[in-house]
């Protein structure tokens, strides 16, 4: 069953330097499963992902043949009805908790806020949720975190209660934009085998955008690699090693292995030709 | 694995605090030795402005002796800073009134102006600079932009004239200059408890709404006037202050979240711009207290802009130092203040 399907999309920005645009032409559809969306950096690949919840900033426009969700066409709601669509159906985890929490505002109030506000719980109801959601990410005492304030947690801690919070709710996909590239290696692994279980177990579908390849193939059941804004293939996670695509295998040849060859890594081969 | 959270905040804020009551303390002797030094500086010998001209030698050095000015300079400052401590700011010699007697008079009647002012500039700043922020380049922006622009530009002594012209010469709708009306001066005087020495506060806990509608109608244009010169600065910082937190990632989790645009801004966003706003409103509020001597010079307004003006030109150095000395203490107790807001607010800086 198709959950999300989007066509032809197009993400411009009308800067003063004249029309940059991030989003191609980029098409792509996901059932309940893990797509992995992969490219170096300025690829479109975050664009992509903001654009699914219409969360790009002005003057950025973006532009769709068609972009339905659930059988609702995104392009077309009103952004009353978008608002309704993020958090209980649409998620996003971004990069680093110690940009994306709310510095001055305490953990579980930013926990809490949707349960309270859209859901109109008690307090008592919501910090319940809030405690069950914190020990679903296996934050061991989440009363003190609830009143901690992000800048007393470490940074692996600050992505749970991110990954906690935009999963309170229940949302149907989850889009993670490199959930773990501001984490150490050790907490990269507790993280995403934390959010593995939980999309797993709950049956979401999950838009997992990343530049490190291996992982992605590790962690997705199908990949989009991206580059200039179009995507360039798509693929079988279980068959990325064997990419066809020059910028594909520049890609995975561009990371070292352990025991590999010391020499220097090759440079990743650009080909204007391939963002035709 | 969990990682653990630092332990209690109360010792690290008990030791801020410790320190902040030192820097309040050395910033007030240094206030006072600044203050001193300027009365030594200004070539105006302070026995001659008591005795006069034509004083025999004996009367001056006798009135030398008397001010304790044949001592050393630093033990003069030590009587200095004793005697300040002890509430003691000298005798105005053109009044013969202990200064501080003069300023506790005086600093109310600022006080009430400057206090008045700051909150029509908040209420009218912030919701204009977060209109702007919101809105950049629009129609919106523009005016709040030239309206600021205009609130710089403008003399007050100009605006404050034209005010008096319209307002209270042509149109009448206001009260003109001084706090109350010629009639009203008298009863005040004579039927109201003087407890905070601002008449609107002083009138209301007396009962007498009557008072207190002229005050009103008196404080209005000036207080109107400064507050137009607080919003110019606090919408045009409220403005940069929004216009950068609505660009920074916490903005997108809370639409991510679902939650509503003026939930976003007023609450997450708010709550940041409070930080730095916080300090601006401080520092406007201190240019009010100390800088209105313009607009009280312009309105008859009995503040200590005028005393200190007054004082300034007959060469009344006494009065002269003590109010800048008062003036001094407000400025950093309201920094004091502000720091203890911005602790508040902000969790970091705990």
């Amino acid at each position: 069953m198709t959950l999300l399907s989007v066509k032809n999309l197009r993400v411009s920005f009308d800067t003063e330097a004249g029309l940059v645009e991030a989003v191609r032409g980029v098409s792509f559809s996901l059932g309940r499963e893990r797509l992995g969306i992969v490219g170096e950096s300025g690829s479109g690949k975050t664009m992509t992902g903001r654009s699914v919840l219409r969360l790009v900033r002005p003057p950025g426009r973006i532009e769709a043949e068609e972009m339905r969700f659930d059988g609702q066409d995104l392009m077309a709601l009103s952004e009353r009805d978008m608002r309704r669509l993020r958090g209980p159906r649409i998620a996003m985890v971004m990069q680093d908790p110690k940009y994306s929490l709310n510095p001055v505002m305490k953990v579980g109030d930013q926990l809490m806020e949707g349960l309270r506000q859209r859901d109109r719980l008690s307090r008592s109801e919501a910090r319940a949720k809030a405690v069950a959601a914190l020990e679903a990410v296996q934050i061991r005492d989440p009363e003190r975190v609830l009143e901690a304030y992000p800048h007393e947690l470490s940074g692996g801690m600050g992505q749970r209660v991110m990954i906690a919070m935009m999963l309170i709710p229940n949302p149907d996909l989850l889009i993670a934009d490199e959930p773990t590239s501001a984490l150490d290696v050790t907490v990269q692994a507790e993280v995403l085998s934390i959010l593995d279980g939980l999309v797993r177990d709950r049956g979401m579908g999950l838009i997992f955008i990343s530049h490190d390849l291996r992982l992605v193939a590790r962690f997705c059941d199908r990949v989009l690699v991206m580059y200039k804004g179009r995507v360039v293939e798509e693929l079988a996670a279980r068959d990325l090693l064997a990419a066809r695509h020059p910028y594909t295998q520049g890609l995975l040849n561009c990371l070292p292995r352990i025991g590999g060859d010391r020499g220097p890594l090759p440079g990743l081969d650009r080909n204007a030709e391939w963002a035709r | 694995m969990t990682a653990s959270l630092p332990s209690s905040p109360w010792a690290g804020r008990l030791r801020g605090l410790g320190a902040a009551l030192f820097s309040l303390a050395a910033t007030l002797l240094g206030l006072l030795f600044v203050t001193f030094i300027i009365g030594r500086v200004v070539p105006i010998d302070p026995v001659l402005a008591i005795v006069g001209e034509r004083a025999t030698e004996a009367q001056i050095a006798a009135t030398r002796t008397a001010l304790g000015l044949d001592q050393p300079l630093w033990q003069q400052f030590l009587i200095f800073v004793g005697n300040a401590l002890q509430g003691d700011l000298g005798t105005s010699i053109r009044t013969g009134e202990p200064v501080l007697q003069a300023v506790s008079r005086a600093f109310p009647a600022t006080l009430e102006l400057a206090t008045l002012a700051t909150i029509i500039g908040v209420l009218a700043g912030v919701p204009a600079g977060v209109l702007a922020a919101t809105r950049p380049g629009s129609l919106a922006d523009h005016i709040v932009r030239l309206v600021g622009l205009m609130g710089y530009s403008m003399p007050v002594f100009w605006l404050g004239l034209i005010g008096l012209l319209l307002f209270y010469g042509v149109l009448g709708w206001v009260g003109g200059p001084g706090r109350l009306d010629a009639a009203f001066d008298m009863m005040y005087e004579f039927e109201v408890t003087p407890v905070s020495g601002m008449i609107l506060i002083d009138t209301a806990l007396a009962g007498r709404w009557d008072m207190f509608v002229n005050a009103i109608s008196h404080l209005i244009l000036p207080a109107g006037l400064l507050g137009y010169v607080s919003m110019a600065y606090i919408s045009r910082m409220t403005r940069s202050f929004m216009m950068n937190e609505l660009g920074q990632e916490y903005i997108t989790t809370a639409r991510v979240k679902g939650m509503p645009e003026w939930r976003v801004i007023w609450v997450h966003a708010m709550r940041n711009v409070l930080v730095p706003l916080i300090t601006v409103i401080a520092l406007s509020y201190a240019y009010l207290l100390e800088g209105s001597v313009l607009t009280e010079t312009i309105f008859a307004w009995p503040g200590l802009g005028s005393y200190i003006t007054d004082a300034l030109m007959v060469n009344d150095m006494p009065a002269v130092l003590g109010g800048t000395v008062v003036v001094g203490v407000a400025f950093v107790l309201l920094n004091l203040l502000s720091d203890l807001l911005y602790r508040l607010v902000d969790p970091r800086a705990r």
